[in-house]
C-alpha cells in the first residue's frame, strides 16, 4: 500500500520535501512507517522514534494501523515566537 | 467565567466599542466581560505584539505582559508593537506605551522577568487566560505546567520560517501541550527564529489567531481550538487542523500526573528523552567557554586550535572566521561528519550567538572529544570585541 506522508516545519528539512509517497507492506502501522523513514539512510534518520503523527488529520499513536491512501502528517514541535 | 454583573459601560467606552456592541456574541454584556477580564501575555515579541495590540484595542481591561528583553533592530521586521525609536528600550516599556496609545482604558501589569518555576504559578494564578507567545521550549513547558496546575486556558502559538501552529491547551476541557509533545525534541531539530528565520508577517497571523481565541474564551463564544492543533503554512497559504486527544498517561494532566510543581527545564530541553539518563552527566560537565578575545590572542600566538563553525552555509556567507582557519560543519551534519575532526585537537565550536555551538560542543564531548570549547557569544561577540568588519545579523 502507499501512504501520502506530509512533513511539517523542521521535518521538511530532514525530508528535503514536504510530501512523499511511501510504499509499505500490508498491515503496516504508524511505527512501521516511522521506522522505514528513519532507516532510509537520509537525514530522516534524525526523526524521533515516536514523532507526533496524524493519520487523516487525527492524532495517531504509533500502533495505529495504516490503510492504502492514508494521509500521514508528521508534526514537529516548534518553539519560535 | 465571570460571576458578578460588571458596571455598565461609560459613554466614552460605548462609542469606542460601538462595532462590538452591535456584534452577536459580544454586545454590552460581552464588552463589560472583556473590560473585567485579565489576560496574561507571556512574551512581547513576534506573537505577543499582535496579541497585546488586538486585545488592548478590543478592550480587555487588564493585560499582564511578561518580558525581560530589550528591543533590538532585528526584532522590528515582525514585532510590530515596538518601533524604530524603541531600539535599546525594555520591550515592556515600549509595549506599555503602544498599548496606552491604542487604548488608554487598558491597565498593563508588567513583569520584567524570565518566567521560572519560582514565580510561574503565582503569576498565572492572577489571570483568567494565558497566552503563550514565548520563543523557547523551556518556557513553553513551564507555562503549560503552570496553566495545568492552576486550571487556566493556555492559548498556544508558535512560528518558524513560513509555518505556524496554534491551539488552546486547557486541561479542564481537553488536552494540554504535553499530551501532544510529552518530551522536548532533540537539539538538532530545534532552530529558533534567530537560527531558522521567520517571515515577518507570520506572527501577525498566528498571534491574531491567539488573540481571537483569548477573546472567545472570555466571551464564551463559538468553538475554541481546544482539542485541535491548527497548522498554518504561509507558502501554501493553507490552514489545516489536526484533532488532538487527551493523553491519559500525560505527565502533567493525565490520570496519574507526575508533575505537581512547574520545573525549570533549562537543563532538560534540548536533550531527548532517550538520552535523559545521560542528561545529568552532560549538564554537570558544562562545556568550557572561550571568549573571542582569548581565542584571538591564542591564534595570534600561533597556537594550534581548530575553529568549527556549526552554522548554515548561508550564514557562513554573511561573515566567517575562515581567515582564522575555521571550517564549516552545520549542526545537522555534525553527527555524520564528526569523523572529519581529530579527537586529539583542541576544538573551538562557534555559531552565531553561542547557543547552537554549545549544543554541538556538548554533543562532541559526549562522543569522546575531550578538548572542546564553546566560543562564548559566537560570531556576534567576535564582531563586537575582535573584528567589527564582520557583519552582524
Amino acid at each position: 500500500m502507499i501512504v501520502r506522508t506530509l512533513f511539517f516545519a523542521t521535518y521538511r528539512d530532514l525530508a528535503g520535501t514536504d510530501e512523499l509517497a511511501v510504499e509499505l507492506p500490508a498491515g503496516a502501522r504508524v511505527a512501521d512507517l516511522v521506522r522505514q523513514l528513519r532507516a532510509g539512510g537520509t537525514a530522516l534518520s534524525s526523526l524521533p522514534e515516536t514523532p507526533v503523527v496524524a493519520v487523516n488529520m487525527d492524532y495517531a499513536p504509533a500502533a495505529t494501523a495504516l490503510r492504502d491512501g492514508d494521509e500521514v502528517a508528521l508534526i514537529p514541535p516548534v518553539a519560535g515566537g | 467565567m465571570l460571576e458578578q454583573t460588571p458596571p455598565a459601560l461609560t459613554p466614552d467606552e460605548s462609542l469606542r466599542y460601538a462595532r462590538h456592541l452591535i456584534l452577536p456574541h459580544v454586545g454590552p454584556a460581552g464588552q463589560a466581560r472583556l473590560r473585567a477580564a485579565r489576560i496574561l501575555v507571556v512574551g512581547a515579541g513576534g506573537l505577543g505584539s499582535p496579541v497585546a495590540m488586538y486585545l488592548a484595542a478590543a478592550g480587555v481591561g487588564t493585560l499582564g505582559i511578561v518580558d525581560f528583553d530589550v528591543v533590538d533592530a532585528t526584532n522590528l521586521q515582525r514585532q510590530v508593537i515596538h518601533g524604530t525609536g524603541d531600539i535599546g528600550r525594555p520591550k515592556l516599556d515600549s509595549a506599555r506605551d503602544r498599548i496606552a496609545e491604542i487604548n488608554p482604558h487598558v491597565r498593563v501589569e508588567g513583569f520584567a522577568l524570565r518566567l521560572t518555576s519560582a514565580d510561574a504559578r503565582e503569576i498565572v494564578r492572577g489571570f483568567d487566560v494565558v497566552i503563550d507567545g514565548t520563543d523557547n521550549f523551556p518556557t513553553r513547558y513551564l507555562l503549560n505546567d503552570a496553566c495545568v496546575l492552576e486550571g487556566k486556558p493556555n492559548v498556544y502559538g508558535s512560528i518558524l520560517r513560513w509555518e505556524g501552529q496554534a491551539s488552546v491547551f486547557w486541561a479542564e476541557r481537553g488536552p494540554c501541550y504535553r499530551c501532544l509533545f510529552a518530551e522536548p525534541p532533540p537539539p538538532h531539530l530545534v532552530p529558533n527564529c534567530a537560527e531558522g528565520g521567520v517571515m515577518g508577517v507570520l506572527p501577525g497571523i498566528v498571534g491574531s489567531v491567539q488573540a481571537t481565541e483569548a477573546l472567545k474564551i472570555v466571551l464564551d463564544a463559538g468553538e475554541t481550538l481546544v482539542g485541535r492543533l491548527l497548522l498554518f503554512d504561509a507558502l501554501r497559504m493553507s490552514f489545516r487542523e489536526m484533532r488532538l486527544r487527551r493523553d491519559p498517561a500525560c505527565p502533567a494532566c493525565g490520570e496519574h500526573p507526575v508533575i505537581h510543581e512547574p520545573i525549570d527545564y533549562e537543563r532538560f530541553c534540548g536533550v531527548g528523552t532517550a538520552e535523559a539518563n545521560r542528561e545529568d552527566r552532560m549538564h554537570d560537565e558544562d562545556v568550557p567557554e572561550m571568549t573571542p578575545t582569548e581565542l584571538k590572542s591564542r591564534l595570534d600566538r600561533g597556537e594550534r586550535v581548530t575553529v568549527v563553525d556549526v552554522r548554515e552555509p548561508w550564514e557562513w556567507e554573511i561573515g566567517n572566521l575562515g581567515p582564522q582557519g575555521a571550517r564549516l560543519i552545520p549542526l545537522n551534519d555534525l553527527p555524520s561528519r564528526m569523523d572529519e575532526l581529530n579527537p586529539q585537537d583542541e576544538l573551538i565550536i562557534q555559531c552565531r550567538s553561542g547557543a547552537r555551538s554549545a549544543r554541538a560542543a556538548g554533543f562532541l564531548r559526549e562522543q569522546g572529544f575531550q578538548r572542546v570549547h564553546n566560543l562564548a557569544g559566537g560570531i556576534l561577540r567576535w564582531s563586537d570585541e575582535v573584528d567589527p568588519s564582520i557583519p552582524k545579523y
